[in-house]
């Protein structure tokens, strides 16, 4: 009993990092239709603002740090790079690819290609009993940072005026550019948005994995873009349900399965979803 | 007059085979390119490179059956080229000739690539991507995890039973020339199917795939077909590598390496004769020697992958036809 506990919150805790980066992804990729490989390389940038700032201004000081390095850079590449490419789709994505390579290799030469020890708080090594299973803290802390950010972002997008224009724009972008709004400017926000989403993934695993390297965020992306695809893109409900789904069904296949097993069997389930439903899980057109 | 007309035009359409004669004669040739390679031309160290070159060129011009012609953007093309590679390598440890192994490997990896093309192309644009992208990530899994040891993790799996034929550094030069005949097969079956009617409606489902339907034509079946044999190409790529270097290592498993022929074929220039063969040895070789001359450079120009990402962000936007378009007229841009 004690062990579905603990893999129940574990794989959630998971499910929780996942959600982070794929709920960028899939709102930028439900308004400007751009792939971003360079989500993970905004996590890294998070992971490592984040591990330099910790000893300047202690963790949560630091954390805060991490996401507004994540946020700003993710704002900047928008502004700079992918805006002068609007309506060229694949030329965006290819910009993407090569950021992520140059991005993986910039932070290389300064930090060094092997994973640095992260500057953990000492509440992060502490367990608590839940239901008769010990429960690493910082499983806990990133379900609660998944639950935050999905409240933070639900509300935006329901009560906010640029909520309003982002979900009209993931519906039908030309319909709200016909409307005389300038779709452009809640493209810089959604990129800041997923930005800051994304480093506090980073900040977050490094506390998690207690280590960070420049390809971790490289990595992670590949089940985000599985989380993405099922969830169905541009829906972040669908993303949050994808990503427990997966989360909890690779932490399971892990412990009961060969190694490895979990990870094939979220791509079995990939391949599943899109014989039976091609638009991913909430239906929408992808 | 006519006969001057008629040498430019049997130089325009004979150059390759020109051009593989001079690579053909190349481990006969002791010069010494200073500032380029390290040693003689027909030294073990250099040929190595170059036939490591060769291979690239033929795996990017395959990647472009897809991108290039076709319009599939691709993430997954890497696990095709450890299928040949790592199908190989185990097949000849557990006992199979060698050519037997490679055989069977490349039929083998085909059969995944039609089998899980049958799936991905059940959904369009970047779904597709992703949906390559996550399948070529089992492969990386499976090889990294080392399932009953048959793929040696981390290590790699080194070659084993390379007949006497290619063993030793004497012999450096008999790999360079199957290397070079990989490369000529590809380009050869690449050219072949692109002069086709075929190639003519992979070039309409890549312009519009919607008219393709339109005009009575299954676009999924010349889709899948392009990424069966792309798939095919790249395993046989995968088969020559792995002899070339003597095991198959985990990184031609990764994302990083279609990220790689993804880089070569749009700096080579999409959907071109030879540019993704020069994108492929350019970027090979840039990456083999930019190591060895940044060293004292400063920060991230010691970086290869630093540079070529810089490049190749530039040349997206600046040369959309890659190095094969630079000097003619500029194309549309795709996408």
């Amino acid at each position: 009993m004690s062990t579905i506990v603990l893999l129940t919150i574990t794989g959630l805790g998971l499910a929780g990092l996942y959600f982070l980066i794929a709920s960028g992804l899939s709102l930028v990729f439900g308004l400007a239709d751009v792939l971003n490989f360079a989500h993970g390389w905004f996590l890294s940038v998070g992971a490592y603002a984040t591990y330099w700032a910790v000893p300047h201004f202690g963790f949560a000081g630091g954390a805060l740090f991490g996401v507004a390095a994540a946020a700003a850079v993710a704002a900047l590449v928008e502004l700079v790079m992918i805006r002068p490419l609007y309506t060229r789709t694949i030329a965006q994505v290819l910009v993407t690819v090569g950021l992520s390579l140059a991005g993986v290799a910039l932070l290389q030469s300064i930090w060094g290609p092997d994973p640095l020890a992260f500057p953990r708080p000492a509440w992060s090594q502490s367990v608590w009993h839940v239901l008769g299973a010990k429960v690493p803290v910082t499983s806990l802390m990133l379900i609660a940072g998944a639950v935050v950010v999905l409240a933070g972002l639900l509300a935006f997008l329901r009560w906010t005026r640029y909520g309003l224009i982002i979900r009209a724009g993931v519906e039908n972008r030309e319909m709200v550019t016909a409307l005389g709004i300038d779709v452009r400017k809640a493209f810089t926000l959604v990129f800041a948005i997923g930005g800051a989403a994304a480093g506090l993934a980073g900040a977050l695993s490094g506390v998690y994995l207690g280590s960070v390297s420049p390809g971790g965020g490289t990595s992670l992306l590949i089940f985000a873009f599985i989380v993405v695809v099922i969830g169905g893109m541009g829906s972040i409900t669908g993303s949050a349900v994808a990503a427990v789904v997966v989360g909890v069904l690779q932490q399971f296949m892990n412990y009961y399965g060969p190694a490895g097993s979990g990870e094939i069997c979220v791509i079995a389930l990939l391949a599943l979803v899109l014989l039976v439903r091609p638009s991913g899980l909430t239906g929408r057109n992808a | 007059m006519a006969k001057e007309r008629v040498i430019a035009t049997l130089l325009k359409r004979y150059w390759p085979v020109g051009v593989v004669i001079v690579l053909a004669l190349l481990p006969f040739n002791g010069l010494t390119i200073p500032g380029v390679f390290d040693g003689p031309l027909n030294s073990t160290g250099v040929l190595q490179i170059l036939a490591t070159c060769l291979v690239f060129g033929g795996l990017a011009s395959s990647y472009d059956l897809l991108f290039g012609r076709t319009g599939l953007l691709s993430f997954g093309h890497a696990l095709y080229v450890a299928g040949g590679a790592y199908g190989t390598a185990i097949l000849t440890e557990a006992g199979l000739p060698l050519w037997q192994a490679a055989i069977a490997a490349v039929l083998l990896a085909t059969t995944v690539a039609a089998a899980l093309g049958a799936v991905a192309l059940r959904v369009h644009g970047i779904a597709f991507s992703m949906v390559t992208l996550a399948f070529a990530q089992v492969g990386a899994v499976l090889v990294a995890r080392d399932p009953g040891g048959v793929t040696g993790g981390e290590e790699g799996l080194p070659l084993v039973g390379l007949p006497d034929f290619f063993l030793g550094v004497q012999n450096t030069y008999k790999l360079y020339w199957v290397a070079l005949a990989y490369l000529v097969f590809v380009t050869a079956v690449v050219g072949r199917v692109v002069a086709s009617p075929t190639g003519r409606v992979l070039a309409g489902i890549r312009d519009d795939e919607r008219r393709v339907g339109v005009l009575g034509l299954d676009p999924y079946r010349f889709k899948l077909g392009a990424f069966v044999l792309s798939g095919f190409l790249a395993a046989v790529g995968g088969a020559v590598y792995v002899l070339l270097v003597g095991g198959a290592s985990p990184h031609i498993a990764s994302s990083e390496l279609t990220l790689g022929l993804l880089v070569m074929v749009v700096l080579g220039g999409p959907a071109t004769r030879v540019g993704p063969v020069i994108g492929g040895v350019l970027y090979t070789y840039l990456d083999h020697r930019l190591t060895d001359v940044s060293t004292g450079l400063p920060g991230p120009l010691r970086q290869p992958l630093f540079v070529l990402g810089v490049v190749f962000i530039l040349a997206v936007y600046f040369f959309p036809g890659g190095l094969a378009g630079v000097g003619t007229r500029p194309k549309p841009a795709t996408g």
